[in-house]
């Protein structure tokens, strides 16, 4: 499913002292099968933007098209549940949103929803695949309690519990905050295997620069509730300083290519690590050789 | 002499089976900056809990500036020492007014009221957030947010400042403004400083660093000495600095680049290098 907002706008509180236009006329097109990534500073608009995807928030009257796939947002008609069965949405810390006496039930709550015509064995295979595509082991922690399991785990069933309707498009906002590096490596190894299955796209909003340039397809930067720019990784941290100043930080391969740019070197990269090694390593052994 | 001592703490919580903390040594001095990192559920929040007895050993002891925190009348001394600051700054600001905030701490201590006056002056210019006297913390961004809540704990004027993950729910510029702030507070004012970060770079900052895993002390010692035992910390589900990163595999390629574990430096060998003369 294609996203597609035009002059999408939201305001806060309006009418009231404390009105705040948090998007202002952003326009952006997410592509099916994009793993797309949003950075912004605390206040840029980010995660209001990502609530208007599966109507969590409303637009403004403003707005000018706001659609998923066949769904129109903006239609009063628009069928909102059967969207969110298939725009699943990951918040931050999701752990804290674990509820139910026993993580089978936790996970199932989605499925009670969205597929209530579902069977008992239906139910009981569908929560054992989410729990096996997480990493989890069924038999071992479908009948403890969600709160009994370690902060990664937790995380884990947390996302379980989305993915376990099969959503084509996963949003993530910051998932990987607080866990350990190896926690990290491994949930993302998770996103990559997903976006491999059911998922078709995944849209991630993340501080770490990073993970932005070793993972994403393209990423829209939000600052003051706009859209200022869209592009792959390799353009987008080209221009270190500029990011800097809009309080954002550059990759580790971003600082220094732009240190070595001011020395006269320019490494052509794309800001993964991989790739910015290979290339500084060709340049030194042409160097050398010459 | 050390500020704090931790003699052989083993510490269980209620109805587990194993102990969080499984038999850790530790002496940290007077204006020493320690970080610790380790896996999720390692023990470093535990540690953490401990220095200022909100949590008490379930064996050993642990000595803060003389005092035990298994002596109940000593934890008042204690607290007055040691500040914690916590992950998460909503959970931490109780006023509605930032100035009432910092004030709860000393408050409690029964400090004169024109004195209260003075440490709020003193904590906010110690966060830089003095034009934030009267403003409101719920209106505050994170980052803003979690240097009130550092100031709420300078108010008490204690020793030494123990971060727990302060920083993992900001963003770059909170994370650098509070990252900032401990820096200064521990190089300028000699604060004893105990940080616990997933962040491999903010653990450069640090005298030492201890490597917690399963409850135990498994590597301690400065940021490079640690930073170079890469197989080691994979082994502990640790990382190395993508800096550290970067320069092994170019090490690895060949390259001529010795152990380095921050962005600045790998900048300028680099550069360097690659320069044409």
């Amino acid at each position: 499913m294609r996203i597609v907002a035009e002059n999408l706008s939201h305001i806060y509180s309006p009418k009231s002292k404390f009105a705040v236009a948090a998007l202002k006329d952003v326009s952006l097109t997410v592509e099916e099968g994009e793993f797309f990534g949003i950075i912004g500073h605390t206040g840029s608009g980010k995660s209001t933007f990502v609530q208007h995807l599966n109507g969590l928030l409303k637009a403004d009257k403003g707005t000018k098209t706001l659609r998923v796939g066949e769904f129109d947002l903006l239609d009063k008609k628009c069928d909102f549940k059967k969207l969110r069965s298939r725009v699943g949405m990951v918040f931050q810390y999701p752990e804290y949103q674990l509820f139910a006496d026993t993580v089978a039930e936790d996970i199932a709550f989605a499925l009670k929803n969205f597929r209530p015509e579902c069977s008992a064995e239906e139910v009981a295979r569908l929560v054992r695949d989410a729990l096996e595509t997480v990493g989890l082991d069924y038999a071992e922690v479908k009948d403890k309690s969600p709160f009994d399991l370690s902060g990664g785990q937790k995380r884990r069933v947390a996302i379980a519990g989305v993915i376990v309707a099969r959503p084509e498009i996963l949003v993530l906002d910051e998932p990987v905050a607080g866990l350990d590096p190896k926690g990290k490596r491994e949930f993302f190894e998770l996103l990559h295997k997903l976006h491999k299955s059911f998922v078709k796209t995944v849209i991630i909003i993340s501080h770490d620069m990073d993970n932005v340039a070793e993972h994403c397809t393209r990423v829209a930067v939000f600052d003051g509730g706009r859209v200022i720019s869209v592009a792959p990784p390799k353009e987008l941290f080209c221009d270190a300083d500029r990011l800097i100043s809009l309080g954002l930080d550059v990759p580790v391969t971003g600082y220094l290519a732009a240190e070595l740019s001011k020395n006269g070197v320019n490494i052509d990269t794309d800001f993964t690590v991989e790739d910015f090694t290979n290339k500084v390593l060709e340049k030194w052994r042409g160097r050398e050789e010459s | 002499m050390s500020f704090i001592e931790i003699r052989d703490v083993k510490f269980r919580y209620p109805q587990t089976e194993r102990d969080a903390l499984d038999g850790v040594s530790l002496n940290i001095k007077k204006g020493e900056y320690v970080s610790v990192i380790g896996h999720n559920g390692s023990g470093k929040s535990t540690l953490a809990r401990l220095m200022n007895g909100l949590l008490l050993p379930t064996k050993g002891e642990v000595v803060v500036d003389g005092f035990s925190t298994a002596e109940k009348q000593s934890l008042f001394e204690i607290r007055k020492r040691v500040g914690v600051v916590f992950q998460n700054p909503d959970n931490q600001l109780i006023a509605s007014i930032v100035e009432d905030d910092i004030a709860f701490g000393p408050e409690n201590l029964g400090v004169p009221r024109k004195e209260i006056g003075e440490r709020i002056d003193f904590a906010l210019k110690a966060v830089g957030m003095e034009e934030y006297r009267k403003s409101t913390p719920t209106r505050l961004s994170g980052g803003q947010k979690q240097r009130i809540a550092i100031a709420g704990v300078l108010a008490i004027r204690p020793e030494m400042l123990v971060l727990d993950e302060s920083t993992a729910m900001l963003d770059p510029k909170g994370r650098k403004e509070v990252t900032s702030v401990v820096e200064k507070l521990n190089r300028e004012n000699g604060m004893t400083v105990l940080t616990i970060t997933h962040y491999m770079d903010e653990v450069c900052r640090a005298d030492r660093v201890i490597v917690l895993s399963d409850g135990k002390i498994v590597m301690e010692g400065t940021p490079e000495e640690i930073f170079s035992r890469e197989e080691e910390l994979k082994k502990y589900e640790l990382d190395v600095p993508v800096p550290t990163l970067i320069a092994d595999k170019l090490r690895a390629g060949g390259m001529a680049l010795g152990r380095i574990y921050d962005k600045e430096r790998l900048g300028e060998k680099l550069c360097g290098s690659l320069r044409k003369i």
